[in-house]
């Protein structure tokens, strides 16, 4: 066996459950023959099965395989209906198909064995007019019979038939009975071929009904079927036939050695590794105070234990890559001829594993970018040639780990993305002005083809050009986490890389707290952390227009911070924590650092005073304002940080300690040295306390004095976000927001940390957008496309002017945009008098505006195209219906009030290009 | 074996039929006496560390960790329109499933579990405030005082609804 290929025996255990399906349905298809969904199961089934013997070269399987499908077709098309005949002889087929199954799974190859006869039969029975009419007086009954028999019940039918037929073949010495083998036979009689059908019903008795058979032609044929199941039976396990043990000795079967497991199962495996994965975080905090070696050993291999676990389980929801690339070769090859190109597919690192999850939301994304490859990377044989390039293609697919994530890479090695041809596209398609065009980057107008509604193609192609792509690629691969990197070189290829985490369920993210609650940030979308000290604290942020910003290595980087963005800066349940963090104390920390040295310094004294080395008087030792920390504490320290909690504990707990330290001297003088030491062990407690404050302090002063930025990506947008504290890395198990949540775009989920307090995962996109970083952000880097996000904060607005067809011009600034579609007059449908279109899934409603406004022109007719403005905030989404887009120009926005009859859907009027504009408010009129 | 659903009391439409028994978890909210079918409650816990989620509906007082299970705490007197519980009170949890979650109800104080029969019951009186009424499926008339019962669903559906919070509805 273990010479199987791997392939091979994939196939095998998949039939083998396709085949046990397959009797099933076959059984319940007796009892509703009209049931055209299990037709139409059974008929893929053996298709499948025909397909994949045909492509690893058992022809006799292929061959029963295709008469049986050749017999199913008209049974699919209701041409013929089932009856008894007809379903035993398909029954037979499954038979032979197993039989022939063991026989691979034995020795690897399929055996000599034809089923000519099988073949024959069904053959006869495909056509009607040999049909000879069918027994249902004897089988029906007997098609009940299965549920009298618990123990046959158990099993399925087929198994019931292969173990009864070896049963009597191979041990013929069961038990005799001969009720039922009258009727059996008579049916028999008719067509040997199908006598499994009858001991399917009768399970264990008819076996002797079969020996009664076993004589009668074709015997050859019968003998052989009968034979080969004989393997299938000892997988069974079926104790109580005696042909199993018969045999000798077998390795479990395939199918014993894998099991298909229902991914909800596994699901809640992961949930309760993650649970597992919590606790022990919580019992590892436990075991770090305690003192108990059989503890802290005990946790140690809880914690062993537990992440080889929850390795485990990950591994059971990953796959191999190659799951999700199997079908593109093949998508390669009929485009590659659909197309007139010769392309080959290379694949490397097929076998790098992923989780499930996103091995399912990746596929869709991959088909689509090797489509692209093909039909626009890949240039004819003829171009290449030209180029002295090999007339054949190459589509490389690689993947592999780095760092946590997966990288895959579609490369091919065609003409480049032409990025001359791209910002013409670009402009001429309304995306960018020419300016912004010519100021651009090779790499800026590489991200060009990501923007929604660009398309190269010169004409829309069942293929590609459609404008529909590349940015829903973008989309759906952003939506799991990952990033999309697109790299060309004119004449030699293009390179796209997706990088993806591993999985979902357990994610690295990095723990933030403000307003005393702490918060989870996915690591996906970090890049970095920045942190404003000293002086920069004051002078490091930035604003333009109120909008805060910080230069980071000289580019301007917007900031959010969180406590605005989530409103918890000075609501009523945290006004305690923010009193002390308005103060814009700088440096405390050094304070306390000091202070602490200070203290430790001090209580070094006192142990060279008990060693005799140091004189120290009662008097100095009980006042608690004569030692350094003391002296700072009551000068200093209480003026700059009395109101605080901790300072007056401080005081108070360091006046203790003095009073036990005036005890340690008393003892000391009296030459009580034993006194003295113990008393020195109050001493000790107490600084150990003094120490734990101070530290504690600094920390609180830490998150005050300094500003923690955190620098994190959303789609290509970068933006920081200002936290009171960066606490630390940690694994989090995500769960999802209840139903009373969901509607908050700031969060992506729960988590619980490892003290067991539950801690939200923060959203990075939808943060972004609910801070008003623009609905549909882009990069930050194209400074030529991305004005919208200095728009909003300086007067300086990017507008898009459009037409409604008539004499008038229109302008909307373009933050208010999501996408710009352009939809086929036919796509526009009706419901409950109101327009709309199917975009993307959803429906969604259209405003002409050239109704709204009232068109003054006489230009009334139909255009064959809509200019759709698709605008969204939050949950709702409108698309607007204008003319024609104009152009995109950037202006200072100096509007004049309107007070006219559409002052409510106005911003207001401008001059653009010499003409009085209307600036529309798409939200008001998104309620219109 | 014993089916669950053959014992489970039908409430919905209990009040056609007379001389059935239910059974009632008790509690107060301020000075409502309030009951849910048992059935429904999954647990009654003491008060628990939340997790404040900023941006979340008034109610939604916060996140409890239940071994492990993510409950959201929503403030009764919120839903019902009351004062705010004193904050040296500390309210209690009742933990009713809602569908495949489990959602804390915070209560001031929790009564017994009583026993009632269904020929006490009304319908809410139409005086009842109309804030109150829609979470009411009526009243159950005990000798000593009034035994409301909390219409949970729709509680819970009307924090579905009202979930948005005001600034996300268009302003």
């Amino acid at each position: 066996m273990e010479m199987l290929d791997e392939i091979v025996s994939e196939f095998l255990v998949e039939s083998y459950e396709s085949l046990d399906q397959l009797d099933r349905d076959l059984m319940a298809l007796e009892e509703s023959p009209d049931d055209r969904d299990r037709m139409s199961s059974i008929f893929r089934t053996i298709h499948t099965i025909k397909g994949t013997s045909g492509f690893l070269a058992f022809p006799h399987l292929e061959k029963v395989a295709h008469v049986g499908e050749s017999l199913l077709v008209p049974l699919r098309d209701g041409e013929l209906s089932l009856n008894n005949e007809i379903t035993d002889g398909l029954l037979g087929m499954v038979d032979a198909i197993r039989g022939i199954l063991a026989q691979v799974e034995t020795d690897g190859t399929e055996g000599d064995e034809e089923f000519a006869a099988l073949i024959a039969r069904l053959e006869e029975l495909r056509c009607p007019s040999v049909t000879q009419p069918a027994a249902p007086a004897a089988a029906e009954p007997i098609v009940e019979q299965p549920e009298a028999k618990p123990k046959a019940a158990k099993k399925t039918p087929a198994r019931k038939k292969s173990s009864a037929k070896s049963a009597a073949t191979t041990t013929k010495t069961t038990r005799r009975s001969t009720k039922k083998a009258a009727p059996a036979a008579s049916v028999a009689d008719e067509s040997p071929d199908e006598i499994p059908e009858t001991e399917v019903s009768e399970s264990i008795d008819s076996a002797d009904a079969q020996e009664n058979k076993i004589p009668e032609p074709p015997v050859v044929s019968k003998s052989r079927a009968v034979a080969a199941p004989v393997v299938a039976v000892k997988k069974t396990n079926e104790a109580s036939l005696a042909a199993a043990d018969a045999g000798n000795e077998q390795q479990s079967s395939l199918a014993d050695s894998s099991v298909r497991l229902d991914v909800s199962l596994l699901d809640k495996l992961m949930n309760l590794v993650g649970e597992l994965v919590l606790s022990r975080n919580q019992i590892l905090q436990f075991a770090q105070n305690s003192e108990d070696a059989a503890m802290i050993a005990t946790s140690q291999r809880l914690n062993l234990i537990t992440t080889e676990l929850q390795a485990g389980v990950m591994k059971t929801r990953m796959q191999p890559i190659r799951n999700a690339w199997s079908k593109l070769p093949r998508v390669v090859r009929d485009l590659s001829i659909s197309c007139g190109k010769q392309v080959q597919v290379v694949m490397e690192g097929a076998e790098t594993e992923l989780d499930k999850t996103i091995l399912e939301a990746i596929k869709d994304p991959l088909t689509h970018i090797v489509r692209n490859s093909v039909d626009h990377g890949i240039e004819p044989a003829d171009v290449r040639k030209a180029n002295g390039k090999p007339a054949q293609g190459t589509l490389w697919l690689r993947a592999y780990h780095e760092g946590g994530q997966v990288n895959i890479e579609i490369a091919d090695d065609g003409g480049g993305i032409g990025l001359d041809r791209v910002r013409e596209k670009a402009i001429e398609k309304g995306l960018v002005t020419a300016e912004q065009a010519a100021a651009m980057s090779d790499h800026e107008s590489t991200q060009l083809i990501l923007l929604p509604g660009f398309s190269t193609a010169a004409k829309v192609t069942n293929v590609s050009g459609r404008g529909v792509g590349m940015d829903v690629v973008k989309t759906n691969v952003e939506k799991i986490g990952g990033t999309l990197e697109i790299q060309t070189r004119p004449g030699q290829g293009t390179t796209l890389r997706i990088k993806i985490p591993l999985t979902l369920a357990i994610i690295p993210a990095l723990i933030v707290s403000t307003d005393g609650e702490r918060y989870a940030i996915p690591q996906v979308s970090l890049l970095e952390l920045v942190r404003l000290e000293g002086e920069q604290v004051t002078t490091g942020i930035e604003y333009v227009h109120g909008a805060p910003v910080y230069r980071l290595r000289g580019k301007l980087l917007p900031l959010v911070y969180l406590s605005h963005a989530l409103g918890t800066h000075c609501s009523a349940d945290s006004r305690e924590q923010c009193e002390y963090r308005d103060d814009s104390n700088n440096g405390w920390d050094v304070d306390f650092v000091m202070a602490r040295s200070k203290h430790l310094a001090w209580k070094g004294r006192l142990r060279a005073y008990l060693d005799g080395r140091e004189t120290m008087s009662l008097d100095e030792a009980v006042s608690p304002r004569a030692c350094s920390l003391g002296k700072w504490l009551y000068d200093e320290g209480m003026r700059d940080f009395g109101h605080l909690p901790q300072v007056v504990q401080l005081e108070r707990l360091h006046a203790d300690m003095h009073a036990a330290v005036g005890k340690v001297i008393q003892h000391n003088e009296q030459g009580d040295k034993a006194g003295a030491e113990k008393h020195l062990l109050d001493v000790e407690s107490l600084s150990h306390h003094t120490v734990a404050i101070l530290d504690e302090l600094k920390q609180t002063a830490e998150g005050n004095g300094a500003i923690n930025i955190v620098v994190l990506r959303a789609n290509d947008r970068e933006y920081g976000l200002v936290v009171d504290r960066v606490n630390d890395s940690a694994e989090i198990v995500v769960k999802p927001l209840s139903r009373q949540l969901k509607g908050l775009s700031e969060y992506a989920g729960t988590t619980i940390m490892g003290d067991g307090r539950v801690a939200l995962i923060l959203d990075v996109m939808g943060l972004a957008v609910a801070s008003g970083l623009t609905a549909d952000l882009r990069n930050s880097d194209h400074t030529g496309i991305a004005k919208d996000i200095t728009a909003t904060t300086t007067e300086t607005q990017t507008l898009l002017v459009v037409d409604l067809g008539d004499t008038r011009q229109f302008a909307l600034p373009t933050s208010m945009v999501a996408r710009l579609e352009k939809v086929s007059s036919t796509a526009v449908e009706m419901t409950d008098n109101r327009e709309v279109i199917q975009y993307r899934g959803k429906i969604l409603p259209i405003v002409r505006l050239a109704n709204v406004f009232g068109a003054y022109g006489s230009q009334i007719e139909e255009p064959h195209e809509l200019q759709i403005i698709v605008y969204s905030e939050q949950n709702h989404s409108c698309g607007f219906a204008v003319n024609q887009i104009l152009d995109i120009v950037e202006t200072k926005l100096n509007l004049t009030e309107d007070d006219g009859q559409h002052s409510d859907k106005l911003l207001g009027t401008t001059v653009i290009h010499d003409r009085v504009t209307d600036v529309l408010n798409l939200c008001s009129l998104a309620r219109y | 074996m014993l089916h669950a659903g053959s014992l489970k009391p039908k409430p919905r439409n209990s009040k056609h039929m007379s001389n059935t028994q239910h059974q009632f978890c008790t509690f107060y909210v301020d000075d409502l006496f309030l009951g849910i079918n048992v059935q429904q409650v999954q647990e009654v816990i003491r008060y628990q560390e939340m997790t404040r989620v900023p941006l979340a509906p008034p109610a939604v007082r916060g996140l409890i960790n239940l071994r492990g299970q993510i409950v959201t705490a929503i403030d009764l007197r919120c839903w019902l329109g009351m004062p705010k519980r004193n904050p040296d009170q500390l309210p209690m949890n009742v933990i009713v499933r809602d569908g495949g979650n489990a959602v804390s109800l915070l209560v001031d104080r929790i009564g017994d579990v009583i026993e009632v029969n269904d020929e006490f019951f009304e319908p809410p009186p139409s005086t009842v405030q109309a804030s109150l009424r829609g979470l009411i499926q009526g009243a159950y008339k005990l000798s000593d005082e009034l035994l409301l019962l909390l219409d949970t669903g729709r509680a819970l559906a009307e924090c579905d609804s009202r979930g948005v919070p005001n600034s996300r509805i268009a302003s």
